[in-house]
């Protein structure tokens, strides 16, 4: 990372790494759905991700003060100086595995969103205000998907439990907060992760049950992202969605 | 009910008129004023603020608005910035009735509720009618359609398919 620390330029780009990371991975299923209206659907919900990531990247720019805009914290840094959580970067594998992590994180961005929207900082407070209307309708369509495949074929409810029990592990980061986030949310300008957790269990809890799906045991978990050490998969990620930028250089359309 | 007032007179509101007439890019039928995109004109000196809001994050017609605001503009040789607004966040709320009319007239249902129905974000589905033939006896095919702000519909009367304005 760059020798700046100004907590906002941090804080807003962590958010904003989790949606750009997440929003590419969506996207990857842009001809690749199970059938045309979930390829809209998914491509949809990839677009939210991509928007709000280039409204978080550009605030973080403004408030690092050194002339770098979206495109550039976008394009060009390199994977240890991406902050997202790691949940976000998962390959997308099955559609299964697909709408576990978009059910996990939905439910979380939910009430993330709706306390941003109280945040002392009124740029981040506009932002959530529209991720959060957009992550409402995101929850209804992954936890509808996730009850279907739960309680559907053999084959469906397998793979949806395959799904979750690959992500469970990834979920608790959701939860944690570094020092500068900490005190961030102690001035009023960040959200207390923390305190969202009660909350998120008992949508996952309400969603798995009508799924009849069993909710994994807490027995293993991964962190690492908002230090910038990620899982192997993210360097592939990024040599696709940077491709352009690092092959030719300033490149504009 | 609008949130906004479009400025009464002089040089603002000629200019307001101006802008009320530029189309959605993606549903053409309707004008970036009936879907309260367009917030605000103001006018300092000879420079004129269009102030803009984004239905959703990721909408990719509001580059073309934008182009479009300052295309208008330049014809009528105004010199003129145009502003993204994030807070209030845009809401079907603000649609105007003209607005809902024409949007059933070219075969989108318009928002069936307000957004403050809380049923209207979770929950049960709100009753759709048909643009078609009026038939209350709709289903949802997808949460998602053709743009951001679309969901997608089938009549079971008529079997049309057709696209629902979604109510955020």
């Amino acid at each position: 990372m760059a020798a700046s620390t100004h907590p906002i330029f941090e804080y807003a780009l962590a958010l904003g790494d989790d949606a750009l990371v997440l929003g590419q991975r969506i996207a990857e299923w842009c001809s690749n759905g199970p059938y045309l209206e979930e390829d809209i659907a998914l491509s949809n919900v990839a677009l939210d991700y991509i928007g709000r990531a280039r409204m978080l990247l550009s605030y973080a720019g403004e408030a690092e003060g050194q002339g770098r805009n979206e495109d550039q914290l976008a394009f060009t840094r390199d994977c240890r100086d991406f902050r997202n959580l790691l949940i976000y970067e998962l390959p997308r594998g099955d559609f299964g595995f697909t709408m576990a992590r978009q059910l996990a994180v939905d439910a979380f961005e939910v009430p993330f969103f709706e306390a941003l929207t109280r945040s002392s900082d009124r740029t981040l407070a506009g932002i959530a205000g529209k991720a959060l209307k957009e992550s409402r309708y995101h929850l209804r369509h992954s936890s509808g998907w996730v009850i279907r495949l739960g309680a559907g074929t053999d084959e469906s409810h397998r793979r949806m439990q395959d799904g979750l029990d690959q992500v469970w592990g990834y979920t608790p980061e959701l939860f944690q907060m570094d020092a500068a986030e900490a005190a961030l949310a102690e001035s009023g300008v960040a959200v207390d992760r923390a305190e969202l957790r009660q909350q998120w269990e008992s949508t996952l809890d309400e969603v798995l049950k009508q799924a009849t799906l069993g909710r994994p045991a807490d027995d293993w978990q991964i962190d690492g992202g908002r230090r910038g050490v990620h899982t192997e998969h993210l360097g592939h990620l990024l040599s696709e969605l940077q491709f352009m930028q690092r092959a030719y250089p300033g490149l504009e359309w | 009910m609008v949130s906004w007032t479009p400025p009464a007179e002089g040089a603002a509101e000629e200019v307001w008129n101006w802008l009320a007439a530029v189309k959605d890019p993606e549903i053409p039928v309707l004008t970036i004023a009936d879907l309260g995109i367009l917030r605000q004109v103001t006018m300092d000196g000879d420079h004129c603020v269009v102030t803009i809001t984004p239905t959703y994050s990721g909408c990719p017609a509001m580059n073309t608005i934008e182009q479009d605001v300052l295309s208008v503009l330049a014809e009528h040789n105004v010199e003129a910035t145009v502003e993204t607004l994030l807070d209030p966040p845009w809401t079907t709320d603000w649609m105007s009735e003209d607005g809902r009319r024409k949007l059933e007239a070219y075969g989108i249902a318009p928002p069936a509720e307000t957004s403050a129905s809380k049923r209207a974000i979770w929950g049960e589905d709100p009753t759709v009618c048909c643009p078609r033939c009026k038939s209350e006896s709709t289903r949802k095919v997808s949460e998602f359609g053709s743009t951001a702000c679309k969901a997608l519909y089938q009549c079971q009367d008529c079997q049309e398919p057709f696209d629902y304005f979604k109510c955020i």
